[in-house]
């Protein structure tokens, strides 16, 4: 046994590694949370610049600092 | 699943706060600069002055604060969902915490670092409106490019493992890569909307606070994260 599976194994026995969680669970929320974070993403990075949901400039004025030192493309 | 989610978002909302104040503090003194020189050239070409729809004082403050904490809590959520995704699938015997910090690296390298050295952050004055659709697709394409290398890359270290050993494995998904990020880099074509006379070392700042901010949103989002899940491991263990 080598000294890196005896420590996994104490770790283990403390509940220190918790068992991987399986993929069918992570699915339906990587899914749906996943789709909601990344259009919070878009509406701070992209909205009213690249494309546009809305008209008009209110978006991408009021984040217009972050868009930039975030390192999205502006303007 | 939905907990991990939950220290996931917070671990990237105290990022997003910290950022904030690095942004604030070392970021905004740049914009400034730059817009003044953007105005400076409208004026000097007798463009007429754009309507102020935010004013710069809210832009400074509510706005880049709101941008920076949406951003990292976003952050935070998916990184949570990519935790859950490889935490005891990476390597065997890999802490939680470990986990955390070696995805949070691999995050900032290859969704923010390679991506930026090939398209950096602009200041305020440098990109023409005309092009920004094509400026974001190519942006958000070397990022798609890059995180598929770091795939095909961690598969090859996986593959070689046994064989080879940890540090040799990681050598190899490294090497792998760097040479799929670079070939990338190489075949998109190259973007410089760079005005004549805009000053160079406001340039470098710029970029250099944009590395720092994102270095500090992935950091805290690793380091937190690792600490929640251990913390609350630990808890349902005693």
């Amino acid at each position: 046994m080598t000294n890196s599976s005896i420590v996994a194994q104490s770790l283990d026995a403390q509940g220190g590694f918790a068992a991987p969680i399986p993929v069918r669970q992570i699915l339906p929320w990587a899914i749906f949370a996943g789709l909601l974070f990344l259009l919070a993403m878009y509406f701070i990075g992209v909205e009213e610049g690249a494309m546009a949901i809305f008209n008009g400039m209110y978006v991408h004025e009021f984040v217009h600092d972050a868009r930039h030192l975030l390192g999205f493309p502006c303007h | 699943m939905g907990s991990l989610l939950v220290r996931g978002m917070i671990a990237g909302l105290l990022a997003g706060i910290l950022a904030f104040g690095f942004a604030k503090v070392f970021g905004e003194p740049q914009v400034d600069r730059a817009i003044g020189f953007e105005e400076q050239l409208a004026k000097a070409s007798g463009e007429p002055e754009e309507p102020e729809i935010v004013s710069r004082a809210v832009q400074a403050s509510f706005g880049l604060f709101t941008g920076v904490a949406v951003v990292g809590t976003a952050m935070g959520g998916l990184f949570a969902l990519a935790f859950a995704f490889f935490n005891g699938r990476l390597f065997v015997g890999m802490s939680p915490r470990t986990t955390a910090i070696i995805i949070a690296a691999l995050g900032f390298l290859a969704i923010y670092f390679i991506p930026n050295i090939k398209y950096p952050a602009n200041p305020p004055a440098v990109g023409s409106p005309e092009t920004i659709g094509s400026r974001t697709q190519l942006y958000f394409g070397m990022i798609v490019f890059s995180l598929a290398a770091l795939a095909i890359a961690i598969s090859a270290g996986r593959q070689f493992f046994a064989q080879v050993g940890g540090w040799n494995a990681v050598l190899i998904g490294g090497g792998v890569y760097i040479a799929l990020a670079a070939l990338a880099g190489y075949i998109l074509p190259p973007i410089n909307e760079v005005p004549n006379d805009f000053p160079a070392d406001l340039l470098w700042k710029f970029r250099v606070v944009s590395f720092g901010i994102q270095g500090i949103l992935w950091m805290t989002i690793g380091i937190v994260f690792g600490l929640l899940v251990e913390r609350s491991n630990a808890k349902t263990a005693h």
